[in-house]
């Protein structure tokens, strides 16, 4: 038994030679493997369901690479004409690429093939879903600030290189809607000023849509893309470990201390269970619902559509501000094209991708806080930021709605015009709105935590006092609970202040305007004399 | 919030809320007399710390979920063999699916609930504590690191040989170089892709033929209101057949000739109403497929830019700005409809030298 040479004293250790202990002495002889274990075996990790979003996001990475690994062994990456001879009876017959060919082959006539076609789209969907959610997560929380700030740049760049894994992935088939999809992308590119002629030209190794981009895809999927994006998880995780997980504000949490259970055994046993549950979960909507019938589809051709058309949902927001411009945004100006109906919508999502990426150091200049940050912000009592975040989830949210602008004016039978115009409105407007009615809701939010670490809870117990007097009684909370409430960060307004050399620098202005804009409106902390004074009452 | 006290109750937040000694917290505030944490709350045990019956009822739990597990891995290689797919028959493709997706997932799930019920219910659950260290080094490690960087640069002459680290500088900057060019030849090297661009396989005379049969077309068969999806002739036995029809691909209406508003220059472009349009969105190129018979609309699909057939494919909502270019067409000896010559413009999304075609 391993555990009794564990335990026994160290000489009878070196004298018993159970198979465990003696394996285990052959490698640390080999690796100092046991420095390792010491260092890391009872590390803590606080508790949070919200923290099992990024999780999620590397199980899910997992499953896309055993299931991807399946596939390669059946797919073949050539657009080389081949007539279908499998078994899906509609399309017999029917010329169409070997990628197709193989990919219909791989769903009709390999056992397990289309469940491990099926797992591994819903795999990737998921990788990217919880991806989202688990950046929104940080933000919120503000999980972001010192010492964090590089690593939220590291899982951006790993949420945009997921999305080019999914975009190239979902292309490998060369089904009809995939191929309208390159077909949008080989416009897109076509229309980008100076280059981008010669750039879709390359890429599709010479006219639309040639017989070289599915094999290029392929390389990108399977090798270039998942190589980096493993690199990063793994500079992603080394981060995790070396700054220790942050944790939101409770009893006996401070920024200078991790509370929580130990990796050996309980987070083994959570984490690691929780790789099956979410590979399970995936197994499952493999099994029940189908996902990219390339089948209903059939093989690209330029000159076919269907209604409808859209691209996976994670592409939706670039699909989406395409469609918003209105008519008429090209020009010719010196002999040269200049399609603003294209280049506005691409400066304008790259603007959007450059804001999220730079929030966390933007932050960090506003206010000045050089300090390290492990207790987790309510995004209640962060409000500026909060709402920050709102409004970037409407502008995100309309441009993705503006995706299914077609299904939008179907459903609810309403003009196309009309709907595109909603949204137009939404997407510019929306996000003001939504920055307005976050920040009040957040400031609401606080004065409630005050009024109830204050007074607690109204009970609906409505007591007659002997003088006659009617009172509700109120629940105080317990002082863990209160805590909880009464924990977070304050700001001040930046003053202006001269310079050493008695000057007021525009840059000062600024961030004082804007530190003035974040940090005007805000709920201080309870403090410990009001507390004592509410306890008389 | 106003201060009862009268004056102020903030001070400035100093470094003491975190690690470091000199750090500064910006324009951070403490209220002076701040609330106290109070500290971990007392311990609660679970019943199973509590009661040896439910301890051990956890325990069988787990472990027969850890059978079902096998029960589901087992499940899943008897699927594989007794749910074979039959060749034309889709529903064997379902069942199979389904029969191994549940069963992997039964084994997964299993694994995966009873090892976090392990964790949860019998695992011992005294939260443990870790204390954190400020991330950047000690003054000593950084001072060491700093002096390791002064004598390797002592050492190697980084900084005082000048010539010599600047010209490395350069053959860096040189190298990968000749990694650009190489790629050039991701596409032909011989053509100009906007020239491509310019013409199709359409030329005087080349009949319109249906997508995909390649069938000719009389006049007479385009009656009023329907519409043909149009290839021209001889496409199918072209060797790049996908590129040319990406191009090539038209649209074929018949309006009353009195609906049409036809500009000078085009009035030989339809014969009898019977007008061609490209059928590429001149967008990013989605092919323009619905058509609505009523207004003579057409509509893209991808984007819903919408072209008004009457009056010559103009956008009428959209972000596409261009017509759609148009097709000369007539027809031949024997009443089949032919291209008068090729699109006078390029067909398709714009791109940057498109300019330069422009009459």
């Amino acid at each position: 038994m391993s555990s009794d040479t564990r335990t026994a004293p160290a000489p009878q250790r070196a004298a018993k030679t159970s198979v465990t202990g003696a394996v285990s002495n052959y490698i640390d002889e080999r690796t100092s493997i046991s420095a390792v274990v010491k260092e890391f075996g009872r590390k803590i990790f606080p508790d949070h369901w919200s923290f099992m979003l990024g999780e999620v996001a590397l199980y899910s990475f997992v499953v896309i690479l055993i299931s991807g690994s399946f596939l390669t062994f059946f797919f073949q990456a050539s657009m080389a004409e081949v007539e279908y001879d499998g078994s899906w009876v509609p399309l017999k017959g029917l010329e169409m690429s070997a990628a197709m060919d193989s990919a219909l082959n791989i769903s009709f006539d390999i056992r397990g093939g289309l469940l491990m076609r099926q797992v591994h789209h819903w795999a990737a969907l998921l990788f990217i879903a919880s991806i989202g959610l688990h950046m929104l997560r940080i933000y919120f929380t503000g999980a972001f600030r010192k010492p964090r700030e590089l690593n939220w740049v590291i899982g951006f760049i790993l949420f945009i290189l997921a999305m080019g894994e999914g975009f190239t992935g979902y292309s490998l088939p060369d089904d009809l809607l995939s191929g309208n999809g390159l077909r949008i992308i080989d416009g897109l590119i076509k229309g980008i000023p100076v280059v981008g002629t010669w750039i879709s030209y390359l890429l599709f190794g010479g006219e639309f849509p040639g017989d070289q981009v599915i094999g290029r895809f392929y390389t990108l999927h399977i090798l270039l893309l998942p190589a980096i994006i493993v690199a990063l998880i793994a500079l992603h995780l080394v981060f995790v470990v070396v700054h220790k997980h942050t944790q939101y504000p409770g009893p006996g949490k401070t920024n200078d201390n991790v509370v929580g259970y130990p990796i050996l055994p309980v987070y083994a046993a959570k984490a690691g269970g929780f790789f099956f549950i979410v590979f399970g979960v995936i197994a499952l909507m493999a099994a029940f619902f189908t996902i990219n019938p390339i089948w209903n589809y059939g093989p690209y051709d330029p000159s076919p559509v269907s209604a409808g058309t859209q691209p996976d949902w994670y592409i939706g927001f670039a699909d989406g501000a395409l469609r918003l411009i209105p008519p008429g945004w090209e020009f010719v100006l010196w002999d040269r094209t200049w399609s603003f109906n294209i280049i506005v919508p691409l400066v304008v999502l790259g603007g959007f991708i450059v804001v999220v990426l730079l929030y966390p150091f933007f932050e960090a200049w506003v206010t000045g806080d050089k300090r390290e940050h492990h207790l987790l912000d309510r995004p209640r009592n962060a409000p500026t930021r909060t709402a920050i975040g709102a409004a970037g989830v409407t502008f995100y949210a309309s441009l993705w709605a503006a995706a299914s602008s077609d299904i939008i004016a179907t459903h609810f039978k309403m003009a196309m015009e009309h709907v595109i115009h909603i949204l137009q409105f939404t997407t510019i407007v929306g996000p003001f709105i939504a920055f307005f009615i976050a920040k009040r809701i957040c400031i609401a939010l606080q004065k409630k935590d005050r009024e109830i670490a204050l007074h607690g809870y109204e009970s609906g117990r409505i007591v007659r006092l002997p003088g006659g007097e009617y009172i509700e009684v109120h629940q105080q909370l317990d002082e863990y609970e209160r805590w909880k409430l009464l924990n977070f960060n304050e700001y001040q307004p930046l003053m202006i202040r001269p310079n050493a050399a008695g000057k007021i620098s525009s840059a000062q202005r600024v961030r004082a305007s804007v530190s003035r804009w974040f940090f005007e409106d805000r709920i201080e902390p309870v403090t410990s004399k009001e507390l004592e004074r509410s306890s008389h009452h | 919030m106003a201060n009862e006290e009268g004056g102020t109750g903030l001070v400035p937040a100093d470094a003491s809320v975190s690690h470091g000694r000199d750090v500064s917290a910006g324009t951070a505030v403490v209220q002076r007399d701040l609330a106290q944490n109070p500290g971990l709350p007392p311990h609660r045990p679970r019943t199973t710390d509590l009661d040896p019956k439910a301890d051990k009822r956890s325990e069988r739990g787990v472990s027969l979920l850890f059978y079902l597990s096998i029960v589901g891995s087992i499940g899943a290689i008897v699927s594989y063999f007794a749910l074979p797919i039959v060749p034309d028959d889709p529903a064997s493709v379902r069942l199979n699916t389904l029969f191994i997706g549940l069963s992997i997932a039964l084994a997964l799930l299993s694994i995966g609930i009873g090892a976090v019920h392990w964790g949860k219910a019998l695992m011992a659950d005294h939260e443990g504590i870790d204390i954190r260290h400020p991330t950047r080094g000690t003054d000593a490690t950084r001072e060491r690191a700093v002096e390791i960087f002064r004598e390797a640069d002592q050492e190697s002459g980084f900084n005082r040989r000048k010539l010599l680290r600047n010209s490395l500088f350069g053959a860096f900057i040189a190298f990968p170089l000749p990694a650009i060019f190489l790629f050039r030849d991701l596409a032909p090297a011989d053509n100009d892709p906007a020239e491509l661009l310019r013409h199709t396989m359409w030329e005087e005379g080349v009949r319109l033929t249906r997508d995909p049969e390649g069938t000719p077309i009389k006049a007479s068969d385009v009656t009023l209101g329907s519409a043909f999806h149009v290839i021209p002739e001889g496409l199918n036995e072209t060797e790049h057949k996908l590129e040319e029809k990406a191009k090539a691909a038209v649209l074929l209406m018949r309006l009353k000739p009195e609906d049409l508003n036809v500009s000078p220059g085009r009035e030989d472009w339809n014969y009898q109403g019977i007008v061609a349009y490209s059928k590429i969105c001149t967008h990013v190129g989605c092919p323009v497929a619905l058509y609505e018979q009523q207004t003579h609309h057409l509509l893209c699909p991808c984007h819903q830019s919408q072209f008004d057939i009457k009056n010559e494919a103009e956008v009428i909502f959209g972000p596409a700005k261009r017509p759609l270019p148009q097709l000369p067409i007539t027809i031949d000896a024997d009443g089949y409809l032919v291209a008068r010559r090729d699109f006078t413009e390029p067909v398709g999304p714009s791109f940057w030298e498109r300019g330069e075609y422009e009459q």
